[in-house]
């Protein structure tokens, strides 16, 4: 009896077990489109997909897939999907640093004509640029992103314009700057930043390893803030970690993404937190030569394996309206990709900042566009990573000689 | 020695009777089944990994696909990464399968002698093995974390004492996550080892004037042999290819904490380079049936020291 009992149980687990996956298809009917994006938690996405499966009238209807909030995370997902030429993704909300992986790969369907008007026409010249590759357009940017430098005004009189100043002012306050050092994508953004505002370049655009002595001044800088105003864990922080230790009141310095400004009213202690906190340019490398701030976001591509390709295109135009955006500022702190925008008078209450990240934008440096830059983005991360044991005589070669190996698909 | 007593019972036996050629057919074709669920799933996995590891093969490249013969092995076993991960990996594993053995043991002795409450003590010994890894790994990253964790507010404990910010600390997290969560496991083998001293010779022990400790390194722990090596074998084959914890401890295998199995994880899903990666995960494979020979060796012989005690 109990050995019938136990195929019994293992049968209907094998019967639940395929039902479900046959459940799955059922998400891919003739008017479902699968949209692939990360899970934001403010409710803007549900309700940019609420907006357009209203305006569809039943034309098609947006299923919001949801990722997890870590880049790396979303794109493994993704990639292992694509490469198995998975049709049940019709739009993919893809990070900036995808497009040239995704579109070498074939893995999405380039916008052209009507499309490509639509994808391009009003957009910042950034976040343009995220969607640009081998002279074709691969998505249509939905929302943008790039890190302010965010201090308290109550203890810092004059906001820094350089790390060099703002290391000093850090020193003398006995404070710490909080920034992104664990070995992840945002050390690669830190990385990029620095080496683009000293002028310097990591990869170029035919995938040529530039690296020039620029690579030595960031990792100064690097070197710098982890020997005099490093917070705890800096190897370990990431974004969450950063603003956690901003709101705690340790450091009185901390570059970080925008969402940490609604973040910030929830405080309570002390009062009127958000009110102390002051906003200036992401800083430069060398005085009197304005920084190159990250470039962040999200653009909207097609699946190269949707079914239903029409359908998935005026999806994509419809998620990446001017409406949507703006919702997607209030909800997700997350800055538009449109620039008209941010004249818009509902931006300007959300973002008193607005200006500053539209000035932002148009001068922040893309990282590598490459199909290969997962590779260079681990390679960045490896040699700088961690920041405390950083050599920045040596960082130079043992940059390159990653960034070789990571070309000719080596170990490193 | 197994050859010669195959021999010895193949030799009076030279034909081979009907009934018994049908008794072989029917064995054959009960495993059968077996056999074939063995090749599917474990077979073809293997052999496909060890085809894909002598290809160029990046999945976002799949145009420059080529026949590559040994190069990837050499690539991966003339570098430096390799090598200082598998030091990482056998430090790891060395150190918290040694603690684990102690520990082990010692929990078994108790859960052994138990006079009350053997129920509640067992399950109790138990619970960190019945945790998700994953969440038990979170939960010890998140302790040590000095933005969310409890330990830096603990006394004695300075307030920005971050052990996850070097290679030292990182690698005790680790280990302390793998040991509290596995010492129960080794515990339970260890217990079933201890069963299987028998009371009477330890008695006789007693009576010769033996002390505890004399009676444990000279009875016990002999006689424990076999059940020892097996779960030392099992620890340190899972130790070895120790990925969860380490991977929610240390994310990508950061501030020197890249194991094996993270150095396959970065290149095969995160470069998708399947044929770098396949040859990691083969050279990991050949490393595990390393150490599995090595240990069954030992045991082995062991056991056979037994045997031959026995009737003496």
């Amino acid at each position: 009896m109990p050995a019938r009992a136990f195929v019994g149980v293992v049968l209907s687990l094998i019967v639940a077990f395929t039902a479900g996956c046959g459940g799955g298809d059922e998400g891919g009917g003739s008017r479902t489109i699968n949209w692939y994006v990360f899970s934001e938690p403010g409710g803007a996405y549900d309700a940019a997909v609420a907006t357009c499966n209203k305006q569809a009238k039943g034309a098609y209807k947006i299923k919001y897939v949801r990722l997890p909030t870590d880049a790396n995370q979303q794109r493994e997902l993704l990639v292992r999907r694509l490469a198995a030429e998975d049709s049940s993704i019709d739009v993919i909300g893809m990070d900036v640093i995808w497009t040239a992986e995704f579109a070498q790969a074939k893995w999405i369907k380039p916008w052209t004509g009507a499309n490509e008007r639509a994808a391009t026409e009003g957009k910042l010249k950034g976040p343009l640029r995220s969607v640009e590759y081998k002279d074709q357009i691969w998505a249509i940017p939905f929302t943008s992103n790039t890190q302010l430098l965010w201090y308290r005004k109550d203890k810092v009189k004059t906001p820094p314009k350089t790390w060099d100043q703002m290391i000093d002012q850090a020193v003398k306050l006995k404070t710490s700057i909080e920034v992104q050092g664990r070995q992840y994508e945002g050390l690669t953004v830190w990385v990029n930043s620095l080496i683009a505002s000293a002028g310097g370049q990591i990869v170029d655009e035919d995938g040529n390893v530039k690296v020039d002595g620029t690579t030595k001044q960031a990792a100064e800088v690097i070197k710098r803030l982890a020997d005099e105003a490093p917070p705890p864990g800096l190897t370990t922080n990431a974004e969450d970690e950063a603003r956690l230790g901003f709101e705690s009141g340790r450091s009185a310095f901390q570059i970080n993404y925008p969402f940490i400004y609604p973040s910030a009213a929830e405080v309570k202690d002390p009062k009127d937190f958000q009110k102390k906190i002051g906003w200036a340019r992401w800083p430069g490398v060398k005085e009197g030569t304005p920084s190159r701030p990250p470039l962040g976001g999200i653009n909207l591509g097609v699946s190269a394996y949707s079914e239903k390709p029409d359908l998935a295109f005026r999806a994509a135009r419809c998620l990446a309206q001017p409406k949507n955006q703006i919702v997607a500022t209030e909800k997700g702190g997350l800055p538009p990709t449109t620039e008209s925008l941010y004249d818009d008078k509902a931006i300007k209450k959300v973002y008193p900042f607005g200006d500053l990240i539209a000035e932002s934008l148009e001068d922040a440096a893309p990282r590598p566009i490459n199909p290969a830059y997962s590779d260079i983005s681990l390679a960045i991360q490896k040699t700088f990573h961690p920041e405390t044991d950083i050599d920045p005589d040596g960082i130079q070669s043992k940059l390159e000689n990653r960034l070789d190996k990571a070309a000719d698909g080596k170990i490193f | 020695m197994e050859a010669t007593t195959a021999t010895k019972q193949d030799q009076p036996q030279p034909k081979v009777t009907d009934r018994k050629k049908a008794e072989r057919k029917l064995a054959y074709m009960l495993c059968a089944p077996a056999v074939t669920l063995m090749i599917l799933v474990t077979g073809f996995p293997i052999a496909y990994a060890f085809y894909l590891s002598l290809q160029r093969y990046d999945l976002r490249f799949p145009d420059d696909k080529e026949f590559v013969g040994l190069s990837n092995y050499v690539d991966v076993l003339t570098s430096q990464t390799w090598w200082s991960d598998v030091a990482v990996t056998l430090f790891i594993t060395v150190v918290s399968v040694s603690i684990e053995l102690v520990l082990g043991m010692l929990i078994a002795l108790v859960m052994h002698r138990a006079i009350f409450g053997r129920g509640p003590v067992r399950a109790a010994t138990l619970i960190p093995y019945g945790i998700v890894t994953v969440v038990a790994a979170f939960t010890w990253k998140y302790a040590f974390d000095p933005t969310s964790g409890f330990v830096t507010s603990l006394p004695l404990v300075p307030d920005d004492y971050a052990p996850l910010s070097d290679q030292p600390g990182s690698l005790l997290i680790i280990i302390l996550a793998e040991v509290w969560k596995t010492t129960p496991f080794m515990a339970l083998l260890l217990l079933a080892g201890l069963a299987l001293v028998p009371d009477e010779l330890h008695e006789a022990a007693k009576v010769d004037g033996a002390s505890a400790v004399q009676r444990f390194f000279r009875i016990t722990i002999p006689l424990m042999k076999p059940a020892i090596l097996v779960a030392v074998l099992f620890r340190t084959l899972d130790a070895f290819r120790l990925f969860d914890s380490a991977f929610i401890i240390q994310p990508g295998g950061a501030n020197g904490t890249e194991t094996v199995s993270i150095l396959g994880y970065n290149v095969l899903i995160n470069r998708v380079n399947q044929g770098l990666g396949s040859a990691i995960s083969i050279l990991i494979f050949i490393a595990v049936i390393l150490i599995a020979v090595f240990f069954v060796k030992a045991l082995g012989t062991s056991t056979a020291q037994q045997r031959g005690e026995e009737p003496a």
